[in-house]
Parts: structure tokens; C-alpha cells; sequence
């Protein structure tokens, strides 16, 4: 009698599949649970940050997140604060701070991006004798640890006079070794020679083929590069640390520090002046995450 | 050579290169020689110097302060590869699941504290470890009756830097992974399903070997950053080593000789000894994970 044995076969199968559809479904959940659990530790700080920077010391030492009140949801909106913000801008000189690092980190990368695309294309399209020296150049100029220069580098800047300039701090970026890699990499199959043949036909100059032709072909990267560029200038402490020493040329990083230092236990201050230094790149990220998450990735990708 | 019909003119590259080439070896070059000479000398400042040929280095060896650095980097690093980049490998693999939506999103989140600089991501869990105030003790108070006075830079000071950095660098290594995962065979992984290899089984099979290259760019890049740990810990630490030392790493006693005690001659000592260590490390990874191909 095969019939009812065959009846139980596909109810058994019936069954393990409902089984296995149940636990992918548990697995997802428990999927989804981490993800959202771990971004809810990463978050938390920032919003703790927030919080904390529109409390008044008092309601600082009561309450983790915002003062509890009578106000919608619970908060006590009224109690709430700008005056940390007010006197980061009026005791002290954040405006100022703000300006230099946007000045910093607008030329730095601005110009700093250029020299790397104009050096990427001179590797790349064209051949000329110590090519390759200077190609093992940059790769070996890669390798060398920023904290050995440290010290060198001050030296220098000292007997030059740039120490306590912008100037000091602007031109050893000028010579991106890892950009101008990046762009050799990048301009190398994507910018074709039969173009740049035909634009010289075409009786266009070498700088300006450069301009109008082969940037528009690497536009991405150039995005990519200026913005990691931009971030790692505004984050750099130990630079302007070193090199500046007059306290109206400090940048966000090197204020920081120094109103921590001063101000130890004004939290509320403490956390406005974080906010107001870490909020432009955070908007800047959030509106091109894309190119961020790709130029940071584009080294992986290849190696 | 393929020959050119349509010539440039000869100096156009040189030119193109100019910047780089100037900046390369007044700023790289010159320093980096330099650096060898300042090696050999005590200085106080940049004015004063005086040429004590290889006693940096012999006192370098017999210094305290340079183990107590050097012990603390390499905690921190072995942390970093052994905390960090397990737990990025493994959000990577729950992100990369097929059927997971909001997969932007979650990057994105994820993503957000590796822009915050070492500098302000120092400030904040500065007043995170806090005591009596501090998110992390209040927190756990509310949640276990945990001490609220719990000394963490005070007495813990590495675990304390090693959740900070945890917090920061996760989510930006997760995105290596993640594009390592891509190289992944989804025919290979279906195969491996098929013929009853569980989950283990096929990640240590079928996507370990496919990352291993990511993998290994990613592990050098940590140690490397490690080794180079400075703002995080000196800002935690209020512009300090933190009590007894606890928290003082390679690069920040270099920036304390150097600029703090002025002694660039020394300074620079530390430098070599950091860029020997560093060269030591990549050659020992780059040995380890090409034997691991075989």
C-alpha cells in the first residue's frame, strides 16, 4: 500500500519546509534585531552629545537625556538652552575656529586634489624618460609613516619662517602621493589616448586638454578625493597642534582641545563645542555619501 | 613604443608634475634624511643641538617610558584586530544577507562615527566615561546597578580607549568587508549549500578564501593605524598620558619629546623605532597571510 506512506511523505516534507521557512523568518528577525541594536549604540552618543549641549549644568547632573517635565512627551522643553552655544561664540571664539578650519580644508583640498589629478595624468598618459622612477616615487612616498616626519618637518618650517602660517601647513599637502596614485589608477583605462590625440588635432593645449577633456572623465574620483581630502584636514590635530602656536588661527581640532583643557567640567560647553565641530561633515557626508563611501573604497577594491 | 603622430610639447609631463615633485622633495624627501641626522643628536628646540651619535637609541632601548608606550600600542592593536575586525566581519555578513532591506541606511549609520575626527570622538567619550555623569556609567547604572563611580580613566584606561575606538572604527571597516563580500560566488555558495555545507562550514570555505585578499588589506591597515594611535588617547585623557602612563602610546611620546620636552633629536629616534616596527609588522603579515594561501 504506497499511497498512505506517500501521503506521509509529502506531509513530512510539508512540514520541514514550514520549519524551514519559520526559522529564516526567526533568523531575519534576529538579524534585523542586531543591526538595529547596533545602530542604536552607535547613535546614542551623538544624541546624548545633542542633549547634552542644550541642558543647563543643573539639569546636565539630573538627567541623562533631556530634563523631564510637563512639555510634550514628557521633556520639559522650556528648561532647554542655547546659552552653551551663545558662549562658545561670545566668550569664546568659535566663529573664528569655524572659518579656519573651512579655510583649511577648502584650499587644502581644493588645490591638493589638482596637484594629484594633474600629477595622476602626467604618469599616466603620458611617456617620457623617469616615468618610472617617479611612479616608484609615489608608491614608496605611500609607505612612509606621517610620525616620522613630525619632527623634520617642524624643523624645517622653523627655518624657513612658515612656522605659525596656514602657509606651513598648506604646502607639505601639496604633493598628495596616495592621490596622485589613486588618479594614475583611474585615468589609466578610463581616459582614452585616441581622445586626447584627437582634442590636440583639434588644436587644444596640453593644460587645457587636462581641464576639458580627461576631468570630466574622472569626475568621480575628483569627488571622492576632495572630500576624503577636505575630512582628513578637518580632523587633523597634530598638525596645526605642532605647527601653529597664535590662538586666532587654531582650527575646530586644536580649539577643541583647548576648551576641554580650560573648560573641564562644563560639560554643556563641552558638548556644544563637539556638535558645532563635528555637524558640517556630518551634513557634508549626508549629502554626498555616495562618492565618500566609494573613494574610500576604491583603493580596497583593486587591491 | 607606439608612435606618436601628434606630438606635445616635450616639457608638458614635467611640468604636470612640478608640484608633486617639488613638494616630494623639499617635505618628504629632505625631512626623511634629515630626520637620520636629528636621529643622532639631543636638541632642545630647534636651535640647540648637540651630536650624540647612537646614545637616543641606546637610551631608546633601556627607556621605560618607550616599553610602557610600546606595550600600550601594541594592546591596543591586538584589540583592534582581534575585537574590531571580527565584530565588522560579522555586521558585514548579516548586511550582506539578500533578503536585508535598508541596507543603506544601516551603512550609512554605521558608517557616521569614523567621519567624527579622532580628536572629537576623544573630547566625547571623554565626557562619556565621565564618572557620576557620563552616558556609559549612568546607563549601566540604570540598567545593572553599576557603580556610578566607576573609574574608567582613571584606573581602566586602555579598555576605555579600546571601546572608544570600537565605537568609532567599526562601522569603516565593515565597509571593506562588505565590498570584499561582493566578491563572493553565489553559484559557489549555493553549490556548497547543496551539498550540505552549514553555515560554518561554508564560510570558512567558500568566503573566507574570496575575502582573504580584502581581508589582508584590511589587517595591515589597522595595524598600521593602531601603531599610529595618538589624538584618541590624548584627548581622552585630557591633553595627557593619562595617570601612571596608562594611556601613552608611541606617537604621543614622540609628541611629547618632541614638542613638549624639545627634544627633536630623540623625537626622531622614536620615529625610526616606529617605522622600523611598522616595516617588521607588514613584512610579518604579508609572510602569514601569503602561507595561508597555499
Amino acid at each position: 500500500m504506497p499511497k498512505p506512506s506517500q501521503d506521509r511523505d509529502t506531509y513530512e516534507q510539508l512540514r520541514t519546509e514550514k520549519h524551514w521557512a519559520d526559522m529564516r523568518r526567526l533568523g531575519m528577525i534576529l538579524v534585523y534585531a542586531i543591526l538595529i541594536f547596533y545602530s542604536i549604540l552607535t547613535l546614542i552618543p551623538f544624541l546624548w552629545l545633542a542633549a547634552g549641549s542644550i541642558k543647563t549644568n543643573a539639569d546636565y547632573f539630573n538627567y541623562i537625556f533631556l530634563p523631564r517635565g510637563d512639555g510634550l512627551f514628557g521633556v520639559a522643553w522650556d528648561r532647554l538652552t542655547l546659552k552653551n552655544f551663545i558662549s562658545l561664540f561670545t566668550t569664546l571664539d568659535f566663529g573664528n575656529y569655524i572659518m579656519n578650519s573651512i579655510f583649511l580644508a577648502s584650499v587644502t583640498s581644493l588645490l591638493g586634489t589638482f596637484f594629484a589629478a594633474l600629477g595622476g595624468f602626467a604618469l599616466s598618459k603620458y611617456s617620457f624618460p623617469g616615468r618610472g622612477v617617479i611612479t616608484a616615487l609615489v608608491l614608496s612616498a605611500i609607505i612612509i609613516p606621517a610620525p616620522l616626519l613630525i619632527a623634520p618637518v617642524y624643523e624645517l618650517l622653523y627655518r624657513i619662517g612658515l612656522l605659525n602660517t596656514y602657509a606651513g601647513l598648506i604646502l607639505p599637502a601639496m604633493g598628495p602621493a596616495f592621490g596622485i596614485f589613486l588618479f594614475r589608477q583611474a585615468m589609466l583605462n578610463s581616459v582614452p589616448v585616441a581622445m586626447l590625440d584627437a582634442a590636440r588635432i583639434d588644436g587644444c593645449g596640453e593644460f587645457r586638454i587636462f581641464f576639458v577633456v580627461v576631468l570630466p572623465i574622472v569626475r568621480p574620483m575628483v569627488g571622492a578625493f576632495m572630500l576624503i581630502t577636505f575630512l582628513m584636514t578637518w580632523n587633523n590635530f597634530i598638525g596645526p597642534q605642532v605647527i601653529l602656536q597664535s590662538p586666532e588661527k587654531f582650527p575646530l581640532a586644536v580649539a577643541i582641545a583647548q576648551l576641554r583643557g580650560i573648560y573641564t567640567t562644563e560639560y554643556g560647553m563641552i558638548s556644544a563645542g563637539t556638535l558645532v565641530s563635528i555637524a558640517p561633515i556630518m551634513v557634508i557626508f549626508l549629502l554626498l555619501q555616495k562618492e565618500f563611501i566609494s573613494g574610500l573604497t576604491s583603493g580596497a577594491v583593486k587591491g | 613604443m607606439k608612435r606618436r603622430f601628434y606630438p606635445y610639447p616635450r616639457a608638458t609631463p614635467y611640468l604636470f608634475l612640478m608640484p608633486f615633485l617639488v613638494v616630494f622633495l623639499v617635505f618628504l624627501i629632505y625631512p626623511l634624511i634629515h630626520s637620520v641626522v636629528l636621529a643622532f643628536e639631543q636638541t632642545f628646540g630647534p636651535e640647540f643641538k648637540t651630536f650624540v651619535f647612537l646614545d637616543n637609541f641606546i637610551h631608546l632601548f633601556k627607556d621605560p617610558l618607550f616599553y610602557i608606550a610600546l606595550k600600550n600600542t601594541a594592546i591596543y592593536a591586538t584589540a583592534s584586530i582581534t575585537l574590531q575586525l571580527p565584530l565588522s566581519l560579522g555586521l558585514a555578513l548579516l548586511m550582506n544577507r539578500p533578503d536585508v532591506r535598508g541596507r543603506a541606511f544601516f551603512r550609512l549609520i554605521f558608517f557616521s562615527p569614523s567621519l567624527v575626527g579622532a580628536v572629537f570622538v576623544g573630547v566625547m567619550f571623554a565626557i562619556i566615561f565621565q564618572k557620576r555623569t557620563g552616558l556609559l556609567n549612568v546607563i549601566l547604572h540604570e540598567l545593572i546597578g553599576f557603580n556610578l563611580d566607576f573609574p574608567w580613566l582613571q584606573v581602566y584606561v586602555m579598555p576605555a580607549l579600546i571601546l572608544a575606538a570600537l565605537w568609532m572604527w567599526t562601522g569603516f571597516n565593515m565597509i571593506y568587508f562588505l565590498a570584499a563580500l561582493q566578491n563572493v560566488d553565489r553559484d559557489l555558495m549555493d553549490a556548497a549549500r547543496i551539498d550540505g555545507a552549514g553555515p560554518i562550514g561554508r564560510f570558512r570555505y567558500v568566503i573566507l578564501p574570496a575575502i582573504r585578499p580584502i581581508a589582508g588589506f584590511v589587517v595591515l591597515l589597522s595595524l598600521i593605524g593602531s601603531f599610529q594611535l595618538f589624538e584618541l588617547p590624548y584627548l581622552l585623557l585630557n591633553s595627557s598620558a593619562g595617570p601612571d602612563n596608562k594611556g601613552l602610546t608611541i606617537v604621543m611620546y614622540l609628541y611629547q619629546t618632541g614638542f613638549q620636552t624639545g627634544d627633536l633629536g630623540y623625537a626622531s629616534a622614536i620615529g625610526w623605532a616606529l617605522a622600523i616596527i611598522l616595516v617588521v609588522l607588514a613584512t610579518i603579515q604579508r609572510r602569514l597571510s601569503r602561507s595561508e594561501e597555499i
